[in-house]
């Protein structure tokens, strides 16, 4: 049963089996590849980032200072973490924010009605699920662009959300989202954080270390090659938007504890900021590459950037700014690097 | 069959003229309800109202046929339409033409930035203009301080325009008529035109019948941006201030209706008349809702309601014949369901 010897790397000198060729799993580590990887100079920025700010912000530093700045991402990390997969398997999803708003407006209704605080977040993760499933239906069911798709029920999830809100808010949720929301663990690490760090946990050992994460890869680099080696792509895209759905609830459950009310304009615009995160994550807009690690990397960085900012007194759309040119550099400094083009 | 029965459906096959039938449908329907809604009035207003989502949707649509998308439309808008605003406020002495004239170039500039990456650095399109559309945004805050410029602070005759009439017509309905007009002839019978959609038929046979496929981006998103520019001034003229968040999530509205007009965004097909039939049935919507006595609050439910069906109906439509979807999708419906 030696088949994979007939293609192999090659490594004839000390390997005591019979066999002359051994074939490696993975490259040799090398430094150089290392250095090179878009991780690695988003972990040096980071660290640049996170010096700089120490020196000319006073109270940078402060343990308590730096916890809390980490409740201004949390919420959206939370929804980068499977939108990365999304966009690694070629999709996209642009209404999450929309989901956000429904599902916040769904738990605002159950409360109303007596539901109790626990049930809450079955709610909360339900609506988002169903979401979820509405985009991945029509995306896999008739094949169309998620792109499109999303575009669509943006507008009909938020739509629907302000019907049900019209001019009013629901406010007065219970302790218990309060909690979650606005809480610590041992009085200064954010529950939202740990939450965010747990998931993020999950979804890299499912993106890096299970076969359902190499089929992710598989599709996102040749979605029909997918299909004919045998992965049911459709139904692995369905999931994902399902998963996409849920994490929304996740973290519209989360955002409305925190802020402790449901307005219309809840959660406007994340979605771009969300994408952004990814992008700047290294994950690719072509699909088929891009890491949970890289993503965040992006968000931290990202996170003590806008932390600097605020403390610095600069009014956060300066930070939309300083996103925006970082993403564009990020995508053009590669290309820009390689070079004049080579028409293909 | 009889011939007159095929040729109807032959017509009915046409996305647009299907399109105009139900515009023209609904507008009736309301009617019937609201007889208010088809006075000439009324209607003059609605046609008023549609002008600047005409306008965008049309050069979006030359966007979206060579497989591209531009988000930062309405960034854009805000901008040139603050930069505008801001030089006629400062100087109320210059003639509406140089102000005019300003946006455009504004806007025009701004969308070379989105061109040139897009076409000459070859960069995704979907993420370069979300990048730039944050930028853009975020510059209308540092230009305007986060101020408002409201409409006693701009000269009056650079806020009467849009509204003023020529022959009883609005300015706005006589620039997009122009406009929809030029579209029409760069569209169908211009070098330019032609190589958008060999562009966005099949890239690589683009270039190898010797379309300079870079150049042709980079003015393809050059337009996209002047016309921004254009209906920035239009936009804070016309409702009198400028600040900030004009037109915030306009770029969705713009893309719905070019989804609704039948372009794909797979690229390589779609046609003036039916961006400008979607602009005018999502411009029918928006303004029979609050006759009909419909909560507001529905409107953009309705909206998201409305694209995904005409999504659905144009996906039947195509299902032989449609091709590749944007850099995000590779599989078209016809080889997925011979893969399943």
């Amino acid at each position: 049963m030696n088949s994979s010897t007939a293609t192999a790397a090659i490594d004839s000198t000390g390997s005591a089996k019979t066999s002359r060729y051994t074939i490696v799993d993975r490259p040799a580590f090398k430094l150089k590849s290392l250095l090179g990887r878009w991780e690695t100079l988003l972990a040096l920025l980071f660290v640049v980032v996170f010096i700089i700010n120490s020196i000319v912000l006073p109270n940078f530093l402060d343990l308590y200072n730096l916890a809390d700045g980490t409740f201004n991402f949390s919420e959206k990390a939370l929804i980068a973490l499977p939108m990365a997969l999304l966009i690694i398997c070629r999709e996209i999803d642009i209404s999450v924010a929309g989901i956000l708003a429904l599902c916040s407006v769904a738990m605002g209704l159950a409360h109303a009605h007596g539901m109790p605080p626990h049930g809450l977040v079955v709610v909360a993760l339900a609506t988002g699920t169903v979401c979820g499933w509405l985009n991945g239906f029509l995306v896999t069911r008739f094949a169309l662009p998620s792109i499109v798709v999303t575009i669509g029920t943006v507008s009909l999830f938020r739509g629907l959300a302000s019907v049900v809100l019209g001019d009013q808010a629901f406010t007065g949720y219970p302790k218990l989202m309060v909690d979650w929301g606005q809480g610590y663990f041992f009085g200064i690490i954010p529950r939202e954080f740990v939450v965010l760090l747990v998931f993020a946990g999950v979804f890299a050992v499912i993106l890096h270390t299970t076969t359902w994460g190499r089929r992710i890869y598989a599709i996102g680099n040749n979605p029909v090659a997918a299909r004919f080696s045998g992965i049911s792509v459709d139904r692995y895209r369905l999931v994902l938007f399902m998963i996409t759905g849920a994490m929304a609830g996740l973290a519209a459950f989360l955002l409305t504890g925190r802020i402790g009310s449901t307005r219309p304009n809840i959660a406007m615009g994340w979605e771009l900021e969300i994408i952004t995160m990814v992008i700047l994550g290294g994950v690719s807009i072509a699909g088929g590459a891009g890491t949970i690690g890289g993503v965040m990397l992006a968000v931290m960085t990202l996170g003590i950037v806008t932390y600097g900012l605020a403390l610095a007194n600069i009014p956060g759309i300066i930070m939309t700014i300083v996103v925006g040119i970082l993403l564009l550099i990020t995508i053009a400094l590669p290309r820009l690097m390689r070079g004049k083009k080579t028409a293909k | 069959m009889s011939q007159a029965n095929q040729g109807i459906k032959a017509i009915f096959k046409q996305r647009e003229a299907l399109l105009a039938v139900l515009v023209v449908v609904m507008i009736g329907l309301v009617g019937l309800r609201a007889p208010v809604f088809v006075s000439p009035t009324s209607l003059a207003n609605l046609l008023t109202d549609s002008t600047l989502l005409v306008m965008l949707a049309l050069t979006q649509m030359f966007v979206i046929v060579t497989r591209g998308i531009d988000l930062s439309v309405a960034s854009n808008l805000a901008l040139s339409g603050m930069m505008a605003a801001l030089l006629a406020s400062k100087h109320p002495e210059l003639p509406l033409a140089v102000v005019l004239l300003v946006a455009v170039a504004i806007g025009l500039l701004l969308g070379l930035i989105n061109g040139w990456m897009i076409g000459y650095l070859e960069l995704p399109p979907i993420v370069v203009t979300l990048g730039t559309m944050s930028v853009y945004r975020g510059l209308v805050f540092v230009l305007s301080g986060g101020a408002w410029v409201s409409s006693h602070q701009m000269p009056a005759d650079f806020v009467a325009f849009p509204l003023g009439r020529l022959l009883g017509i609005t300015h706005l309905v006589w620039i997009a008529a122009i406009v929809i007009a030029l579209m029409w002839y760069l569209a169908r019978y211009t070098r330019f035109g032609r190589d958008l959609y060999a562009i966005g038929n099949e890239p690589a046979s683009a270039r190898y019948v010797g379309i300079d496929s870079a150049r042709r981006l980079f003015w393809t998103y050059g337009l996209s941006g002047a016309m921004a520019g254009l209906c920035g001034y239009l936009w804070v003229a016309r409702y009198a201030v400028a600040y900030t968040e004009i037109a915030y999530g306009f770029e969705f509205t713009v893309i719905a209706a070019c989804v609704i007009g039948g372009i794909s965004i797979a690229g390589g097909s779609g046609t003036v008349a039916g961006a400008v039939l979607g602009s005018l049935f999502l411009a029918v919507i928006n303004n029979a809702l609050p006759i009909m006595k419909v909560s507001p609050f529905w409107q953009s439910a309705l909206t998201g309601i409305i694209i995904l069906t005409a999504v659905l109906i144009n996906a039947r439509g195509n299902s032989k014949g449609s091709r590749q979807i944007l850099p995000l999708h590779l599989v078209n419906p016809s080889s997925s369901r011979s893969a399943a």
